[in-house]
Order: C-alpha cells, then sequence, then structure tokens
C-alpha cells in the first residue's frame, strides 16, 4: 500500500472511477489542460479527452446547473467549484434545485452530482480564498456534505459520492492537498457516507473535528497527552447525515465535549453539534459542552498578524482542551 | 473542622427536647445518619443520627438535660474523606489556571448528578466532597473515586434525619404571674409532654371558639354482638376488637359526608383536608398523646382494629414516631373508658372538631311506649363555630348515631361494618 498525498488519493479516485464507469464525467474552471489549480483533475484531459473532462466558463451557477441537467440525463457528473468563497452564485442551483430533486419529483428523478471544493485559510488566502461554507449547506435536507480528512477517506468517499444517488458537497480543505499524507490502497474501495471515525482514543475529553481542524486537534491532543490528559478524537467526516450514535457513544464515556471548526464561531457547524450532546447526551455532561471556532469577522484577514490571530491552532485548541479538563 | 450538632425541630410543635442517652462517647468515631444520641419530646422519643460524619470530640448536654430546639449539644470532628478523594486527583495538578467559579455555591454537573442518584448517595453529601474541578467543583471522576472508596468501607445505611418541620404558627404562650410557693407546697417540673399539653389546650381554647353538640346512642346490639364474639374474632383476625375501632369507622363515614368537618381553619379560608387522619387520644402516665390512623377511610375494621392497637402498644413502649402523631385531620378520645359520661372535649389547635366517646352503660329507656334496659352512651362534639354552626354538627353528630345504631351484627367473620 502506498503512502500518498490527500490530493494524490483524490486524484486516485477521479482516474479510476472515470475507467470504471463512461458516464462519469468532470467539469470545472481549468480542470482539464490545467489539471485544476491545486492538480487534483491532473491527467484525466488526456486520458479521457475534452468530452468528459471539460474547462467551463468562470460561472459557477453555470457549472453546477450544467451539472444538474447532466445528472438528469443518465451522467455522473464531479463538479468543481475552484474555492468555495465562489460557491455562493450556484447556491441556488444547489439548494434549489439538486437537493430537491428527489423530494420533489416524488422520487421519481435523483440527482446523482458532485461538487467537489477546497475550502478554509490557508497562507495569504485572504477574504476571497478562505471561507468555510459548511453550515450553509449542512443545513439543506437532501443534501449530504462531506469533509474527509485521511487520504484513505478522501479516495473512498469521493468513490461513495461518485455512486451515491443523490448530491453530494465534498469539502477538501486546501491546507490538506499536499500536506497530509496517508496510506491509500491501490484499487476500488468504498468508504461509506455517514459513518464518524474515532481517530484516537481517550478518556477525559472528547474532541469533535473536520478537515483540517481534526489535524491540529489531533497535533493538540499530542500535546495534552504529554500532560496526562487523556483526548479522544473523532473525525466527524460526514456532516450530513451526522454520525450521532459515535458522537453519543464518545459523550458517554468522557463526559466531556469540545467541538472545533474553522468557520465562524455564531451558527457554525459546531453549535449543531453542541445542541445535540445537549439534547441526548444531557446526564452524560460533567461540563459545559465547548465550542473552538473562528472568531466572527466577515473573513480570514490578509495581514499575516491578523490571519494568526483568527486561526484556531493546535495551540489554542491545546488551551482549550485544557481549560475543558480542568473545569 | 469542628461542627457543632443542634438540637433539631422534631416535629411540628416541639420547642425543646431531653437528651435521653448519648450512644456515642467523646472520642467515638461516628458515621453520617448513624444513630448519636437519643432524643426525648413531649410526643416521642427519637434516635437521632448524626449529621456529619466524624469523631465525636464533645458533648455539651450531659443525658437528662432538657434544652429548646437549636441549642448545641455536641461537637463533632468532620472526617475528610474528600481530601483522601482529592489526593488522588492527579488530573487537578496538571490542570493550569481553571477559569474562577462563581460563588453560587457548589454546582453539580449533569452526569454527577446522575451517578450520585443511581448509588443513591444524597447530593448535599456530594457537594460536600472537596473537588478537583475548576473552584473545587465535584468532577464525574472525583465522584467515581469516591464511591469506590465507599464501597470499600460500606457503612450502615441509616434513615435520613426527619426533615425540619416548618414553624408551627403558635404564639407564644404569655408568661405567666410569678408563683408563690408557700410552706409545705411542692413543684413539680413540668415534663415536656405536660408542658406540650399544656401549650397547646391553652392556644385551643384563646384561639378557637369551642361549641359543643351531645347525643345520646342505643349502643345495644353493638355491645351484645362484642359481648357474643370478641374471644372468636380476636382468634380469627389476631387483634382485640374494641368499640373504638366501631366508633372510628363511624366517624370516618360521617366525616365524608360532611367534609366541612375534616378541615382547618386559616385566615385565607377554611381548608378542606383530603385525608382523613384520625387522631385516637391515648392515655400514658405522664400525659396524653395523639397518635394518628392516616387515611382511616382506607381502611376497613379489621385494619382499624389492628392500627389502634399497634399504635397504643407502641405509645405505652415509648416507641412512636414523629410520623406516628403529626397530621391528625381529626380527633377522638374516649374518656369514657374512664368512666366519664359526659364530656366537653377540647379542640385539636389545627382541626375543625374532636369527638368524645363516652361510657356505655344501661339505662331504663323507652321503647316502644314500654320500658326497656338498653345500652346507651353519649357522643359529644366540640367544634370551632368559626368554620361551622351547630346544625352541621347536630347532623354529623345524628349520622354517627345512625350507623352506630343500624349496626346489624353478625358472626366472627365481621370484617366491617
Amino acid at each position: 500500500m502506498a503512502e500518498m498525498r490527500y490530493v494524490d488519493a483524490l486524484n486516485r479516485a477521479h482516474h479510476e472511477e472515470m475507467e470504471r464507469d463512461e458516464r462519469v464525467v468532470v467539469l470545472g474552471e481549468d480542470v482539464g489542460r490545467k489539471g485544476g489549480v491545486f492538480g487534483v483533475t491532473a491527467g484525466l484531459y488526456e486520458k479521457f479527452g475534452e468530452e468528459r473532462v471539460i474547462d467551463s466558463p468562470l460561472a459557477e451557477s453555470s457549472i453546477v446547473g450544467v451539472a444538474i441537467g447532466m445528472a438528469a440525463n443518465g451522467l455522473l457528473p464531479i463538479a468543481e467549484i475552484q474555492f468555495a468563497d465562489f460557491i455562493h452564485p450556484a447556491f441556488d442551483q444547489i439548494v434549489s434545485e439538486a437537493a430537491r430533486m428527489r423530494y420533489r419529483s416524488n422520487n421519481a428523478f435523483g440527482c446523482p452530482l458532485v461538487i467537489r471544493t477546497p475550502y478554509g485559510g490557508s497562507h495569504g488566502t485572504a477574504l476571497y480564498h478562505s471561507q468555510s461554507v459548511e453550515a450553509f449547506y449542512a443545513h439543506v435536507p437532501g443534501l449530504k456534505v462531506v469533509a474527509p480528512y485521511t487520504p484513505y477517506d478522501a479516495k473512498g468517499m469521493l468513490k461513495a459520492a461518485v455512486r451515491d444517488p443523490d448530491p453530494v458537497l465534498f469539502l477538501e480543505h486546501k491546507r490538506m492537498y499536499r500536506l497530509v499524507r496517508g496510506e491509500v490502497p491501490e484499487g476500488d474501495y468504498i468508504v461509506p457516507l455517514g459513518p464518524a471515525a474515532v481517530r484516537r482514543e481517550g478518556r477525559d475529553l472528547s474532541v469533535f473535528a473536520y478537515g483540517w481542524m481534526l489535524h491540529e486537534s489531533l497535533a493538540a491532543a499530542e500535546l495534552l497527552a504529554q500532560e496526562g490528559i487523556d483526548v479522544e478524537v473523532v473525525d466527524l467526516r460526514c456532516l450530513r447525515p451526522l454520525d450521532k450514535e459515535t458522537i453519543l457513544r464518545s459523550v458517554a464515556k468522557t463526559s466531556r465535549a469540545l467541538i472545533v471548526y474553522e468557520d465562524n464561531r455564531f451558527g457554525g457547524f459546531g453549535a449543531e453539534v453542541a445542541a445535540l450532546i445537549a439534547e441526548e447526551a444531557f446526564g452524560s455532561l460533567d461540563a459545559p459542552v465547548m465550542r473552538l471556532a473562528g472568531p466572527d469577522v466577515p473573513g480570514i484577514p490578509y495581514s499575516k498578524p491578523l490571519e494568526e490571530w483568527f486561526y484556531p491552532t493546535r495551540d489554542r485548541i491545546a488551551a482549550a482542551m485544557r481549560r475543558l479538563a480542568a473545569y | 473542622m469542628p461542627v457543632e450538632v443542634t438540637l433539631p425541630q422534631l416535629g411540628e410543635s416541639t420547642f425543646e427536647g431531653t437528651i435521653g442517652r448519648w450512644l456515642k462517647k467523646p472520642g467515638d468515631r461516628v458515621e453520617r445518619f448513624e444513630p448519636l444520641v437519643e432524643i426525648i419530646t413531649d410526643k416521642v422519643n427519637v434516635e437521632m443520627p448524626a449529621p456529619v460524619g466524624g469523631v465525636l470530640t464533645q458533648i455539651l448536654v450531659p443525658e437528662g438535660q432538657t434544652v429548646p430546639v437549636g441549642t448545641p449539644i455536641a461537637l463533632v470532628e468532620t472526617a475528610a474523606p474528600a481530601e483522601a478523594v482529592a489526593a488522588g486527583a492527579p488530573a487537578a495538578a496538571a490542570a493550569p489556571a481553571a477559569p474562577p467559579v462563581s460563588q453560587e455555591g457548589p454546582r453539580l454537573s449533569p452526569v454527577v448528578r446522575r451517578l450520585a442518584e443511581e448509588h443513591g448517595i444524597p447530593l448535599e453529601e456530594v457537594a460536600r466532597l472537596r473537588g478537583s474541578g475548576a473552584g473545587g467543583r465535584v468532577t464525574k471522576d472525583d465522584l467515581l473515586r469516591y464511591l469506590q472508596a465507599r464501597q470499600a468501607a460500606p457503612s450502615a445505611a441509616a434513615p435520613p434525619a426527619a426533615a425540619p418541620a416548618p414553624a408551627p404558627a403558635v404564639a407564644p404562650v404569655p408568661p405567666s404571674p410569678a408563683v408563690v410557693l408557700r410552706p409545705g407546697d411542692q413543684l413539680l417540673r413540668l415534663s415536656p409532654l405536660r408542658r406540650s399539653v399544656a401549650q397547646r389546650m391553652a392556644q385551643s381554647k384563646r384561639e378557637i371558639p369551642h361549641a359543643y353538640g351531645v347525643i345520646e346512642v342505643d349502643v345495644t346490639s353493638l355491645v351484645r354482638w362484642r359481648e357474643a364474639y370478641k374471644d372468636q374474632w380476636r382468634a380469627r383476625e389476631g387483634v382485640n376488637i374494641t368499640y373504638t375501632a366501631f366508633f372510628v369507622r363511624a366517624a370516618v363515614e360521617a366525616l365524608k359526608a360532611f367534609p366541612i368537618i375534616n378541615s382547618t381553619w386559616s385566615d385565607e379560608g377554611i381548608i378542606l383536608r383530603r385525608d382523613i387522619n384520625i387522631g385516637i387520644g391515648i392515655a400514658l402516665d405522664e400525659g396524653l398523646v395523639v397518635a394518628v390512623i392516616k387515611q382511616a377511610d382506607q381502611k376497613n375494621l379489621v385494619g382499624i382494629a389492628r392500627e389502634l392497637e399497634d399504635l397504643g402498644r407502641r405509645a405505652r413502649e415509648g416507641k412512636l414516631t414523629l410520623d406516628d402523631v403529626q397530621g391528625g385531620t381529626f380527633t377522638i378520645t374516649n374518656p369514657g373508658v374512664f368512666g366519664s359520661i359526659w364530656s366537653m372535649p377540647i379542640i385539636v389547635p389545627g382541626q375543625a372538631a374532636i369527638l368524645a366517646t363516652d361510657a356505655i352503660v344501661k339505662r331504663p329507656v323507652v321503647r316502644n311506649d314500654a320500658i326497656a334496659i338498653r345500652d346507651i352512651m353519649h357522643l359529644g362534639l366540640a367544634f370551632d363555630h368559626r368554620i361551622f354552626d351547630g346544625a352541621v354538627a347536630d347532623r354529623f353528630l345524628h349520622r354517627i348515631r345512625e350507623k352506630l345504631e343500624g349496626f346489624a351484627g353478625g358472626d366472627a367473620t365481621l370484617t366491617d361494618f
């Protein structure tokens, strides 16, 4: 089994799915000749041709709208939105059309569409290339929203998304493409969309995170292990549907919960997890449910010190873990 | 830390108590809820459980001395199991500066409350532990360690102390004018029971405008049945069948018909009592106690007879509990056992009426224009005239008479009437 980068695992999934099923097509800005701005779609254009790997205009509503049309007519499109910040023009297509197709047609039509998009802040990505959009879409019944962390999951969950009969929003934190590495098997396998994964067992407190925040939370947990605090870290790789059982089982064990997300704190996805724990694990709690998230400012600043101020870094996560453990 | 143990309020109208016997000596260990001292009040003798666990360091009130409620009677040096718990908590040491905890008292988290309930540990006991959480909060781990320690050294489970009753709405007795002892006079110091009876009777006569009604009842058939079957009945049911049991049943039935009589006067209005709890006057050498048959309307003749016998026995043995003497809503007193034929009882404060059952005597009476010898008794009702009037009292008494005179007899298998 080869160790590979997150971006390579996604690339492998594309190649394999397009080889496996000729209905699979890819469309988006620069996905063809350039192979994607992050290289996720590298080599597809050369191998599968412009019929199946389509460079689109800079018009996100059109990308998703066209993909919905393809899905309705028997294709299995993977639409790439170059940055999650630019997905907003397609909000109407995603929420009002794709997500509702099955419900609106009384189960006559589905919308087997995958929308991939890089999200989150990296170095100097600033207001227009840093946004976290998961809360907007996780709110919508009819959509699946996933944010895999390991390269293994990236490949297995993208394959599952392609084969899913309904629309899936596939979120890739852009820091992870070249930083996160992991073992990825050759050949076909699926990671089902739904279950969460306990990445680190612990007994003192539970941390729930996804994407890059999971990466930072795991690093913070290692720091706390040296201090004698045993942190359980749960990968919420599928935000909708949400794996309640794994979350509640973890809280039942540790009685303390911290949710970490990079999005603005107010109304963020972590609020839903916090509410779930408060409602269904109340009798297990030994401390208030805690959230650590980005501050409530309209965007991640470009200025280096201000950008640093924004991020829930591993040090800040470790500090929050200590506060929770000491409560 | 030494903790003062004070004389608790034992019952609605207890103002003082006498130390009967110390069950622990200075220097003895005492567990929380372990019986510490016997206290004699005007109504009952109780074993007072220790309010805290620790070592009894000093007895402040010797046996036989009577002190008011609230008087410190002993000092207990509290054990510190919580410190031992805290010492075993590594997380606390590793934890950095915790956020300050508000001063609103100990907070118990949901899981701590749940675990405490599951293990039957009072929350107050948990709150007293010194926790390893922020501001000394008791964490789940603290409680789990405490449970382990507790299981390792089990202490005799004892019932918690009776909750202090709310302060009685009783006007203080005005001081008596100074009494002069003449040569040869003897001063009998008041026993707690005597003092309590005096206070309550004076309070009743002071506050309640008593009115009276008396009727004559022909209980010949009841007497004949009892004379014929009391031994068989006793053999069958295992208890004595007394006339009082019949009077209780008849009174209960009449109270159900006249709920206004099962009531309490208050400034806001008349409180109709749902439960019918019949107080029974029991004469003891030291004075009168009133033991209560709770929910008497839900018991048949056998049940009433059994409870009468039990209460009487325990009253004589000094084993009545607080619960036995509280909560009465109507009282039956039986001066007839001493031969009284016409009594005017005093209402128990907080009730609306009291029924006196006088002696059953054979009298010549006119029946069908002929003179007959019948078993006759008087029933005397004293009632609070603020609550209802004489007409109601008389109808109530007639109802009792109908019930008693309508006794159909039967054999020893009788279980109710």
